[in-house]
């Protein structure tokens, strides 16, 4: 691998340091009765913002009430991470292609699987609705988006990456990146250094 | 060609181009998603602010506005006079709650006109606000506020805008869905918005369904004096009742009244009381109550309530305790009362100003439900049915239904009209109002309130001839409206422009209390009445003086009655000798002067009770006790004169067992 590689893994990998203190997902909600605004924020390990008074908000219609200390995704989080950013740190130290598209791999999947379960976890908290609630709009689900606006009776929804999250997504892309660019148009140097190689035998 | 892939071939072997492009793409990514961000911010509140709404709200120095309007101080417990357009404040009338600053509940006086058979109450919780009318417009002559915590209907006098009447509601708790008023003030309304053990008054709370019952009860109004009476009551299932309208034209003998809390519960109503579908519109035959009436289908319930009434003429309040009360059930009286089902925990049951059609605003429901007059009737005719509650029969929704409106918006409260076919329904939840065509039952428009309104009101707009020109939202949150003024706000409306096709804001101005519902009546029908003095020599007040010859100070016992005179800028008398350290002191105090807007004040050092502000002709009493043997000043509170500040005088007080001599004086002899 070339240097400037070894050094964006190795930086970048750093950099998700960043994500333990800085929040990795917004959720804002807009009404015209909150000209303050109204939201919350995703940590690694856990969540602030004005989460009673959403709380508040959503027992009338009959969500469930968001509780930190109930959701285990906030304890494994940071292990998850650390995982990776640790494995990153390998990677960069090593240098090997093959060890760089395991990474790459699992940092995929990692992904994935966070997205995927941020989103059942949005559409429980959207859907599993109290049958005794006192507004029941019939076919109406709270789901907020995974990421982009959608309008939730009378509030605006926005789910977004916050800085954390835009670091580790960026480090992401990053990483597919420069194994593309390894992969495809780095051959050369792969070749040289087979031949150094070859004529070191 | 070559040269192209050239340049190609020699980037993509440099070692810093792909995380450069890399970090390039992410820089444009996240460029993107803050610009969508922050683009969000704006778009629902745009407000569409007319240019010329300055111009709309400007009365210029001198000039009147062109509305009275009366909005309900909710926990303030007082009635507030605003002028529209202008929003300005003109006067805060003391109703349920004292008022030091015009001696209201302090002076001998008015303290009767506070008295309920749980003694002297210093507050009530007042929500709502309706003028009296003749053939189902307003009329100007009263305006009637209801007390909402001990339950109580006041009538406040247009002429003099003072409360004139107090008469407390028996058998009731939580007297929300008043005072509505029938086309001819015939009758005021009493719904209990709380159900309460009636016929046995000790049982334990979860006897609620089987010991709790609601009443309603019909004042019947004296179409001169104005003086209220309970003329009945109807005894009901334990709902909540919470708002009403009376029918008008073809309705006219007809009440309708939105209920909530079907489910009877009586504990955590937030959930309990929100679990069915629909709920009820009550609609009742006042008519039929009354031919029951006179059948004596009534019983008589014994039940103690105290009536209030102020006389101008005295300058004085009476109370007189009543000690029973007509009561029909609706099992004796059949034909007398129906249930419309009504989606989901209605709030506003409100008639259009043709009394054809009746809309139930479900605070819980997606929609607005518009009820058919005409189909009910029919509906009863040919018993259209869905069963009954405790012998009330339950009209079938659809037999009644003229339509629903669909997607109004959420939390659909309170609808008044305009003279043009045009509801206006205010959305609590969704913060807004939208019009909508009545008989289309199509929304039109809508306008966002700042925030969460609650009721709205054009002026005329419950009644036959709306004066659809402004429409007052009444909001119960302001948050960022004004200059914040730590933790508690100010309360406020908003004044919309209707006259046009789409809803224009104009105005934001604050309230007291919190502004509940409201009444507005154009300014020229009241100016011409409102009275400007009392006339000294009409003055029957029995401590009275008619000239200051008749000035003195007599003692009763250890009462000390002072009859004093005043004219600007003196106290007649103004040295007062012989009081002593246990005597209760009378101030009966006139104001002499027959003058427009010369209003005096009195008060005396150290007095524990209120002051008094006196107006022209007019007497009231003030009680002190000293304590301390010295001399008192007294003065005038209300800047009278050039010589205001010399309008003062002295009362000495000297110890319990001297031998003092009553002596009084004004100016060295």
């Amino acid at each position: 691998m070339k240097k400037i590689t070894r050094i964006t893994i190795l930086v970048c990998s750093l950099a998700m340091i960043a994500a333990y203190f800085t929040p990795i997902w917004s959720i804002d909600l807009e009404a015209p009765q909150y000209p303050e605004g109204l939201g919350m924020k995703i940590w690694i390990n856990k969540i602030t913002g004005d989460l009673n008074t959403i709380n508040g908000l959503n027992h009338y219609i009959g969500m469930k009430k968001i509780e930190p200390d109930s959701i285990k995704e906030l304890t494994i989080m940071p292990f998850i991470l650390a995982s990776l950013i640790l494995f990153g740190i390998i990677t960069g130290f090593l240098g090997r292609k093959k060890i760089l598209g395991v990474f790459v791999v699992v940092f995929l999947i990692a992904g994935i699987a966070g997205g995927v379960d941020f989103y059942m976890w949005e559409y429980d908290y959207g859907h599993d609705l109290d049958p005794t609630a006192a507004i029941i709009v019939p076919g109406m689900s709270y789901q907020p988006p995974l990421f982009g606006s959608e309008q939730l009776l009378n509030f605006v929804a926005h789910s977004y990456p916050d800085t954390g999250g835009w670091i580790v997504i960026g480090t992401g892309i990053l990483m597919v990146l420069v194994f593309i660019y390894e992969l495809k148009f780095n051959k050369k140097e792969q070749n040289k250094n087979v031949q150094y190689e070859h004529a070191k035998a | 060609m070559k040269l192209f892939r050239k340049i190609l071939n020699k980037a993509f072997d440099s070692h810093v181009l792909p995380p450069i492009t890399a970090a390039l793409i992410l820089a444009m990514l996240f460029t993107a998603l803050l610009a969508a961000g922050c683009g969000k911010k704006d778009g629902t509140t745009t407000l569409n602010m007319s240019e010329d709404a300055a111009n709309k709200v400007y009365v210029a120095p001198g000039k009147y506005d062109e509305f009275y309007s009366f909005i309900s101080g909710g926990f303030s417990g007082q009635l507030a006079v605003y002028g529209l357009p202008s929003g300005r404040l003109f006067r805060v009338i003391p109703v349920f709650s004292v008022d030091p600053e015009k001696g209201w509940g302090y002076t001998e006086e008015t303290k009767p006109m506070l008295m309920t058979s749980q003694g002297f109450i210093p507050w009530d919780d007042a929500h709502h606000t309706e003028l009296s009318m003749t053939d189902g417009v307003p009329d100007g002559r009263w305006i009637f506020l209801n007390g909402n915590n001990t339950p109580r209907l006041a009538r406040i006098d247009l002429k003099t805008f003072r409360t004139a009447e107090i008469l407390e509601i028996p058998n009731s708790a939580g007297n929300h869905s008043s005072p509505f008023i029938t086309e001819n003030s015939e009758y005021v309304v009493c719904g209990t918005r709380f159900s309460i053990p009636i016929k046995e008054l000790d049982v334990p709370i979860d006897s609620y369904k089987e010991k709790f019952n609601g009443t309603i009860s019909f004042v019947k109004i004296n179409p001169q004096s104005g003086n209220m009476n309970v003329d009945f009551q109807i005894l009901t299932p334990p709902f909540d009742y919470d708002l009403s309208h009376a029918g008008k034209g073809p309705s006219h003998d007809w009440f309708f009244f939105s209920c909530y809390n079907t489910e009877e519960a009586y504990t955590l109503l937030e959930v309990n009381a929100s679990q069915k579908d629909k709920d009820f519109i009550m609609a009742v035959n006042w008519k039929k109550a009354e031919e029951y009436l006179k059948q004596g289908k009534a019983t008589d319930k014994e039940s103690e309530y105290y009536h209030n009434v102020y006389d101008d003429g005295t300058h004085s309040a009476k109370s007189e305790i009543l000690k029973t009360v007509k009561m029909l059930d609706p099992k004796d009286c059949p034909g007398m009362i129906y249930y419309i089902p009504c989606p989901k925990s209605p709030h506003g049951a409100d008639v259009d100003p043709s009394g054809e059609y009746i809309i139930g605003g479900g605070k819980l429901a997606t929609v607005i439900p518009v009820f058919s007059f005409s189909k009910m009737l029919k509906a009863i005719e040919d018993k259209q049915f869905d069963g009954d509650v405790a012998g009330i029969p339950v009209i079938k929704y659809e037999a009644a239904l003229h339509g629903e409106v669909q997607k109004p918006g959420l939390g659909p409260l309170h609808t008044e009209f305009d003279d043009k076919g045009f509801a206006y329904t205010s959305m609590f939840v969704s913060s807004e109002v939208v019009k909508w065509d009545i008989k289309k039952l199509e929304v039109v428009d809508r306008a966002p309130s700042f925030y969460s309104v609650g009721h709205i009101m054009i002026p005329g707009g419950d009644s036959k001839k709306p004066w659809g020109k402004y429409l007052v939202v009444m909001n119960k949150i302001t948050k960022d409206r004004f200059l914040p003024t730590g933790p508690e706000l100010t309360q406020s409306a908003q004044l919309y422009d209707i006259s046009g096709e789409k809803m224009k804001l104009l105005l934001d101005f604050p309230t007291i209390g919190e502004p509940h519902y409201a009444q507005g009546i154009p300014a020229e029908m009241l100016v011409k009445n409102s009275v400007k003095i009392f006339k000294l020599d009409e003055n029957k007040h029995p401590y009275a003086i008619k000239s200051v010859n008749d000035a003195r100070v007599e003692r009763k016992g250890n009462e000390v009655h002072v009859y004093i005179g005043m004219v600007r800028s003196h106290f007649t008398p103004d040295n007062i000798e012989g009081v002593k350290v246990g005597d209760k002191v009378f101030f009966h105090v006139t104001n002499m002067e027959q003058d427009w807007d010369i209003p005096h004040g009195f008060a005396v050092k150290g007095n524990n009770t209120s002051e008094m502000l006196i107006m022209p002709g007019e007497t009231q009493t003030i009680t002190w006790e000293p304590q301390t043997a010295t001399v008192y000043p007294f003065y005038c509170t209300d800047f009278c004169s050039a010589l205001h500040q010399e309008m003062q005088g002295y009362i000495r007080v000297q110890p319990k067992d001297s031998n003092a001599q009553i002596k009084f004086q004004t100016g060295t002899k």
